[in-house]
């Protein structure tokens, strides 16, 4: 598959936004920078993975956002309420967010309804869940949360390398391996080329929209309890419009909006991207912090028009003709 | 037909089969007798029920009646996976592979070679190189599909059919988009698998390709077996006979009632109009009165002809005169501004809307025609939807009945009422009985000679000869995208017809 292009342009976004940083912070250039830029947006990443997936396979998960806020709603109740240790809870969590992208996933097939409507019911769902759960923030005080917070790999330069920013970066990479290099992935590029077909190639179409949905919430989840390390709380209003952001990410990172081509290390780039206009917006001091929305915004267009161009060239360019031929 | 005088049961064998939509019989008792080893041409115009036969063989609808035997086995089959499992595969004319994967990931898809769960990338692209290599195909199999021509693409979906050990293999139209060369290609394929011992079923409407390829043709029409013979024993004019006309003695009695209308004054005339690669540049004349008939094959460029005439396409030669005065059609609205009308052939996508009522379907080109400024008022809509009603006889006679829901028959009444309300001086009739029953069938017949005789002129695209024959006041035969010829009066016959359209040509790969 040729997924450098988009790609490519991605990263060179990334690092010429980088180095303009640079120019005018000189302290930009460092890995305390770097380390928190992952830390920062951990869950970001995370969510965002399983969204490549999600979009590759021609669909959209609306309730991504809503699935984190829920999570750490969970998790703080069942740890700090009911005295469940954190891991138990975490396993809970996760089987149950595994069962609702599985339940979304299998109305999206079995009644063949499109996956922005049953999604955003998911949205609502889980988002209303949260808040009859508890309307208030949750501290958490369990010592596995300081425990985590206190670790973090040192770099060289000052950085903190956090416990958070290694399972993102794990999971960035398993979601590569497993997209790029297994069956289930070269499914998932199938379904976003045209679902009829590879129903016709004799591809379970059913199970993998169950599965790629159950991948999506799963990691929601994670996300969640990512989120949740790192504001060591749970609250029903936590990561409002982190669909959203998810999105812009991996479209950004050179992910068709359509479907049928993409990438996880794209996505990554994207969820950067958009953190390095958050760090700037933090070293300038004066700014708004809703500049970063506004460049997503432009970034956004300028992906997307990159992409209807690309798009348009390959089409003018023509097929190529058969190969060389024997007599 | 001659199946039981063969050794051992044939490869696939159909017999009796019968399938109905609703009301229309698609399929009557239909045989068909597969050997392994040959190429089978499937022949028909449209319509004659090839496209039905293929999906209630390999499952993709099911069967009122009949049996499908594979190798003396009776099968039965329920989806198209359970058709290629049992070694039936079908390539249709869209491509059925992912434009967006690699070609080696379509060769493999759902079977690829993996270890600890990751696919072997390169044992993958070795093995689809090789698979590529014995249809004499050398291209970079990491490449995406989509890059290659639709011959590549079509030769990828057989090399995986034949990979997944199918034994009958059906190209529905494979040749429709391709160009010489890629025939050739695509045909070398074909006979290298039937050397191998697998029964390719070839469907096209090109007959140079079949008399250049296949060994037996087996000739459908309206829903019936019409005939199986060998190639080299079926002359092309009897084949012709065979897929478009039927016995002579049913129609001379009919066509005299047709002849004594007199032709009315020129009501539009079309001089070396023409557009490069789509339809060759001809003369045409249409008066009022007259029922200008074309015929010819699928393909031949009747359907273009009328697209052009009501200006869905742009001529880029020649001009046009209505009541004497030069006009540009640029688009079907210039068409309408003029006076023309245009049933398209395809009722269910370009004609009706079906979920809006018989009268919002009728009112239509009206309203369009006077412009969304000046709205018929709901008692006129009311008033022309009954006038329509009761003069078509289209039943039920309910103007607020959602369009879908009514016969193909009627819905070709309201198409034509559709029209027939903008009061047009020209109106242009694709395949206007296609795929409606035998008694609808007669009355549309009666209507257009009503039309005619109110002095309205037509221009009616028809496979079906007799009909045309009975109708028309002239017709013009085409053949390879080009009007070749044009009978009129006492000339006007089936064998006549058929003589034009079979006189040999050797460009017929070339369009399309």
């Amino acid at each position: 598959m040729r997924r450098l292009p988009p790609v490519a342009i991605t990263a060179i976004v990334f690092v010429v936004g980088f180095a303009l940083c640079t120019a005018q912070f000189p302290n930009f250039a460092s890995t305390r920078v770097a380390a928190n830029l992952l830390t920062d947006n951990a869950f970001l990443g995370i969510v965002a993975t399983g969204m490549t997936f999600v979009i590759i396979s021609g669909g959209i998960d609306l309730s991504v956002g809503s699935v984190i806020g829920f999570t750490t709603v969970f998790v703080a109740l069942a740890i700090e309420r009911l005295g469940v240790p954190p891991l138990v809870a975490f396993a809970a969590i996760l089987m149950l967010c595994a069962a609702f992208g599985a339940a979304m996933g299998a109305i999206i097939h079995v009644f063949d309804m499109p996956p922005f409507i049953v999604t955003l019911a998911g949205m609502f769902l889980a988002r209303g869940a949260s808040f009859l759960m508890s309307t208030e923030s949750t501290p958490i005080s369990a010592p596995l949360y300081s425990t985590v917070s206190d670790f973090a790999l040192r770099l060289p330069g000052g950085g903190r390398l956090t416990a958070i920013a290694l399972i993102m970066l794990a999971v960035v990479a398993a979601g590569a391996v497993l997209l790029h290099f297994t069956r289930f992935g070269a499914n998932v590029y199938a379904l976003g080329g045209s679902r009829a077909t590879t129903a016709l190639m004799g591809i379970p179409v059913g199970s993998m929209t169950v599965r790629i949905y159950m991948l999506s919430s799963v990691l929601a989840g994670l996300a969640g309890i990512v989120f949740s390390f790192y504001t060591a709380a749970g609250y029903s209003l936590s990561a409002v419009g982190v669909e959203l952001d998810s999105i812009a990410a991996v479209v950004i990172g050179g992910t068709l909006l359509t479907g049928g081509q993409g990438s996880v290390v794209g996505t990554l780039l994207g969820v950067m991207i958009q953190g390095l206009i958050q760090t700037y917006i933090n070293f300038d001091g004066t700014l708004s912090s809703w500049w970063t929305k506004i460049v997503t915004g432009i970034l956004l267009f300028a992906f997307i028009a990159l992409q209807q161009a690309m798009l348009g060239i390959a089409r003018r360019a023509g097929p190529r003709k058969a190969g060389v031929l024997k007599p | 037909m001659n199946a039981a005088s063969d050794p051992g049961p044939a490869l696939l064998e159909v017999r009796g089969l019968s399938k109905s939509f609703g009301t229309l019989r698609a399929l009557q008792e239909v045989d068909f007798t597969l050997q392994a080893g040959e190429i089978h041409a499937l022949l028909g115009e449209n319509g004659a029920g090839k496209s039905t036969l293929i999906k209630a063989v390999t499952g993709v609808f099911p069967r009122d009646a009949g049996i499908v035997r594979l190798s003396g086995t009776e099968v039965a089959l329920r989806s198209a996976k359970a058709a290629v499992d049992a070694g039936i595969a079908t390539v249709y004319q869209e491509v059925n592979l992912l434009l967006n994967l690699s070609v080696a990931q379509n060769l493999y898809l759902g079977r690829q070679p993996t270890r600890f769960g990751l696919v072997r990338e390169a044992e993958m692209r070795r093995n689809a190189t090789a698979l590529l290599a014995e249809f004499d195909l050398h291209i970079d199999v990491a490449e995406p599909l989509g890059t290659y021509s639709v011959a590549v693409q079509h030769i990828a979906a057989i090399a995986r059919a034949v990979d997944q050990s199918a034994r009958v293999l059906i190209l529905d139209e494979p040749t429709a988009s391709l160009d010489r060369h890629e025939v050739e290609i695509l045909f070398a394929v074909m006979r290298k698998l039937a050397t191998r011992g697998i029964g390719v079923v070839f469907v096209t409407h090109f007959l140079d390709q079949v008399y250049e390829i296949c060994d037996r043709i087996t000739v459908l029409r309206n829903g019936r077996l019409i005939g199986e013979r060998k190639t080299d024993e079926l002359p092309r004019i009897e084949l012709i006979r065979m897929m478009l006309g039927r016995e002579l003695a049913e129609t001379t009695s009919e066509r005299a009632a047709a002849q004594v209308r007199q032709a009315g004054e020129l009501c539009a005339r079309f001089e070396g109009y023409g557009k490069t690669g789509y339809v060759a540049p001809f003369d045409l004349a249409l008066r009022r009165g007259e029922v200008v008939g074309l015929a010819g094959l699928l393909g031949s460029g009747r359907t273009e002809t009328a697209r052009l005439v009501f200006g869905a396409e742009r001529a880029d030669s020649g001009g046009a005169t209505v009541d004497g005065k030069p006009v540009r059609l640029q688009s079907p609205r210039d068409a309408v501004a003029h006076g023309f009308g245009y049933c398209p052939e395809e009722r269910k996508t370009e004609g009706i809307i079906a979920d809006l009522t018989v009268r919002e379907n009728i009112v239509l080109a009206l309203q369009a025609k006077r412009g969304l400024a000046k709205p018929l008022s709901r008692s006129e809509q009311d008033e022309i939807a009954m006038r329509f009603i009761r003069l078509l006889d289209i039943r039920p006679p309910e103007p607020e009945r959602p369009i879908g829901l009514l016969s193909g028959g009627n819905q070709q009444k309201v198409l034509l009422a559709r029209w027939l309300a903008t009061a047009p001086r020209v109106l242009v009739l694709d395949e206007p009985t296609r795929g409606i029953d035998v008694g609808a069938h007669a009355e549309i017949i009666r209507l257009i000679r009503e039309l005619c005789d109110d002095g309205l002129a037509l221009l009616v695209i028809s496979s079906e000869l007799d009909e045309i024959v009975t109708y028309s006041d002239r017709v013009i035969v085409l053949r390879d995208r080009s009007h070749i010829d044009e009978l009129e009066g006492e000339a006007i016959d089936i064998s006549n017809i058929l003589a034009a359209i079979a006189a040999s040509s050797t460009i017929g790969a070339e369009a399309g």
